[in-house]
């Protein structure tokens, strides 16, 4: 059996789409067999994100509603034979699958995937709870602003008091270490100390995302990326590999070598 | 010129960090109690609990909410009294 794992956050916009892709490519990089589902039911966008939306026939709720097997509506990546994803439908919305419908449709992912990797929506509503039913783990992703971490910490509350699931990793998205130096943004430290859940990870703030994602790429693909290697990094976690954070204090632009070089901290 | 300099070497900092935490650590406490209402009536049996060994109260008009100053939330328990023990039970 797989492993049915949900990326969550609560908020919106702070990278559950883009964590989903790369995480998945990360893990299929490794060799596994991985399958991404896209909850997000009326809003799609993993496709995009993975540069697979010309190849939608059948989605999600296609699936659910018997409408076409399971098989056909998985669409295989453009560079790993060994990811999948299967799409949201654009067309219907939240309240077209249940969560037992979610359950069975998990289950039945896990049974051939080593990795069934749910891209949860934003909100705490159905759509949320039809995400997690099926989930035997969560990834809780936040940035270090103030709303994000708020509904961070109400998302843990709910994983833990309605659907059992105590202990859920987190990731702290762009992160900018320049700015945690000077004391302007909470650091890696300050967010765990408030939210209290494991670390899974953390991702420096990257304009390659948005590069990648204009071309439907993904940035663990690119060996040079900084958030590649800690998205990289954070599938190998998942994998029960133990390996370090990477030092974020490594930057390489000419201000900050210049600073360095000047004595400024 | 300073301006810019200082901008370039990143010393405009204001310590902004520690107002995100300490509005987070306020809102907290507000949200995680709001959104476990068994936590207050957990503590509400308990503290009933606790008191009673010492005097006899009125437990249905017992209220008890979090109330928030500028800075500090604090808990706020208002318990009427109907008569005192005479000599307080030893705790079990």
């Amino acid at each position: 059996m797989g492993e049915v794992v949900v990326i969550t956050s609560g908020k919106g916009g702070v990278g559950k789409t883009t964590a989903t892709a790369n995480i998945g490519t990360a893990l299929a990089g490794f060799g596994h067999k991985v399958v991404l589902v896209d909850a997000d039911i009326g809003l799609r966008n993993l496709d995009v994100v993975l540069g697979l939306e010309n190849r939608i026939v059948y989605h999600l709720v296609d699936v659910v509603r018997g409408r076409c097997r399971l098989r056909q509506a998985l669409i295989k990546d453009k560079r790993y034979d060994n990811l999948f994803l299967l799409p949201a439908a654009q067309t219907e919305d939240k309240t077209a699958v249940s969560p037992e419908q979610m359950r069975e449709l998990c289950q039945e992912l896990g049974e051939e995937f080593e990795w069934v990797i749910v891209d949860c929506p934003a909100g705490i509503e159905q759509g949320f709870r039809n995400a997690v039913a099926g989930a035997h783990k969560a990834i809780v992703i936040t940035t270090p602003e103030v709303s994000a971490v708020r509904d961070a910490d109400r998302v843990i509350g709910l994983l833990a008091g309605e659907f059992d699931i105590r202990d859920p990793k987190l990731i702290l998205n762009r992160i900018r270490p320049r700015m945690v130096r000077y004391g302007d943004m909470m650091s890696i430290e300050d967010v765990i100390d408030i939210l209290a859940i494991e670390l899974l990870g953390v991702i420096p703030e990257d304009e390659q995302v948005v590069v990648a994602t204009n071309r439907g790429e993904t940035v663990v693909q690119d060996p040079r990326s900084r958030s590649g290697e800690a998205f990289r990094n954070i599938a190998r976690r998942m994998k029960g590999e133990a390996v370090p954070l990477m030092n974020l204090d490594r930057e390489g632009g000419w201000v900050e070598k210049l600073r360095r070089l000047m004595g400024f901290k | 010129m300073l301006e810019f300099l200082a901008r370039l070497f990143g010393r405009e900092a204001t310590g902004s960090k520690e107002i995100a935490k300490e509005r987070l650590r306020l809102v907290l406490v507000h949200d995680r109690a709001s959104v476990s209402p068994q936590l207050l009536q957990m503590l509400k049996n308990d503290l009933i609990k606790v008191i009673s060994r010492y005097m006899e109260i009125d437990t249905e008009n017992l209220d008890i909410h979090l109330d928030q100053t500028n800075e500090t939330v604090a808990l706020v328990a208002s318990i009427p009294v109907k008569r005192m023990k005479r000599v307080a039970q030893n705790p079990a």
